[in-house]
């Protein structure tokens, strides 16, 4: 007879492969938060030795990963309950949640203290902040209190510029906080767009997102003035005048798609074919913000590989 | 000895030492990628004065 069982020692689920491991880090997350960054970081007017630069976006991008593994570890019980989220390696049983919880700790102390040392302190206390914040204030806190939980949790998400940006110079500006209010006002069309489509499992979980709480109409309604908010700050950069003529033209153009995407969705309620725009809206939004940084981080490797840009 | 007092001992799968060492690869890659982080994160900040010695 032993004192201690199997279960307790975790060896029952005693078989996570290193690609649950990866799973944890919300890879698709982790993209949009490399590409943030780097436009954060190109921004900036100073350039960051190249290696330098590479060392830090992986930080930046680790930390990201780590949120995710700390909000797969804290949120199990209800991802268990949603199609969705269901297949993820803690809800599924392929890792126990301490495995997740003690891997999304390490990475983000390593991916902070890498950051701090390869770059500035600055920028690490803002990634840390950013792991802490999306973790405590939306994961734990706002995600299964109020349907206002993307709105305000979405700062998490639109930070990653900013630490890009703080990267670099060692400071904050004007240019990298537009990009961070791009994507704050990006989130709540673009989440709810989605919520709309799924809201039987966000019910099902108990997740008071905004279509459960205040019903599709209402939802529609704050999606499409949203849209009407993002449209011109989305062209904020080239008004500024910190993004070029392209820029300008592929943000009017996007903006106009997100106000009549989110009109359409507005306006169709009923049906599968609301769901279908909702979930085209969806994707459109996506798109819309990677064209958008796309052409932010392409103005600005021509500017500096020509020498436009001291 | 008395066979109450042996431990009894965990027999992995062969499915389960597979992964187990996918897993020991995989930590064995990530120390050494830090190896080289912190290598280059020194080099780049040192720059040449990594030849200075004190007199």
């Amino acid at each position: 007879m032993s004192l201690i069982s199997e279960t307790d020692l975790g060896l029952a689920e005693y078989g996570a492969a290193p690609v649950d491991f990866l799973a944890l880090l919300k890879p698709r997350v982790m993209s949009l938060v490399v590409f943030t960054a780097v436009a954060g970081l190109l921004l900036a007017p100073v350039p960051l030795n190249p290696v330098l630069g590479f060392i830090s976006i992986l930080a930046i991008a680790i930390g990201a990963g780590a949120s995710g593994a700390l909000n797969m570890w804290y949120d199990a019980d209800i991802d268990r309950l949603m199609a969705r989220t269901a297949t993820r390696p803690v809800p599924s049983g392929r890792m126990t949640g301490n495995e997740a919880l003690a891997f999304g700790l390490v990475l983000s102390c390593f991916s902070v203290m890498t950051l701090g040392l390869a770059a500035n302190w600055l920028a690490a206390g803002l990634l840390a902040f950013t792991i802490l914040y999306y973790v405590v204030v939306y994961t734990m806190w706002l995600k299964r209190k109020t349907p206002q939980n993307i709105v305000i949790g979405g700062a998490a998400g639109a930070l990653p510029p900013m630490v890009g940006y703080a990267a670099a110079t060692g400071s904050l500006s004007l240019s990298s906080l537009v990009l961070f209010a791009i994507i704050f006002v990006w989130t709540p069309p673009h989440f709810w767009s989605l919520a709309l489509v799924k809201s039987a499992d966000y019910g099902r979980a108990g997740v008071p997102m905004a279509p459960n709480v205040w019903g599709p109409d209402a939802t529609r309604k704050q999606i499409l003035a949203y849209a009407i908010l993002l449209a011109p700050l989305g062209m904020a950069p080239w008004l500024l005048g910190f993004a070029g003529p392209a820029y300008g033209l592929v943000s009017a153009l996007g903006g106009i798609g997100m106000i009549c995407g989110c009109f359409m969705v507005y306006r169709n309620r009923e049906g599968d074919r609301a769901k279908k725009i909702a979930m085209r809206n969806f994707g459109f939004s996506i798109l819309y913000l990677f064209a958008l940084f796309a052409v932010l981080v392409a103005e600005r490797i021509v500017a500096i590989s020509t020498g436009a840009l001291i | 000895m008395p066979t109450d007092l042996v431990q009894p001992v965990i027999k992995l799968t062969p499915e389960q030492e597979k992964r187990r060492r996918q897993r020991n690869i995989a930590i064995a890659l990530a120390v050494g990628a830090l190896v080289v982080i912190f290598y280059a994160i020194t080099v780049v900040k040192l720059g040449p004065n990594v030849f200075l010695r004190p007199e």
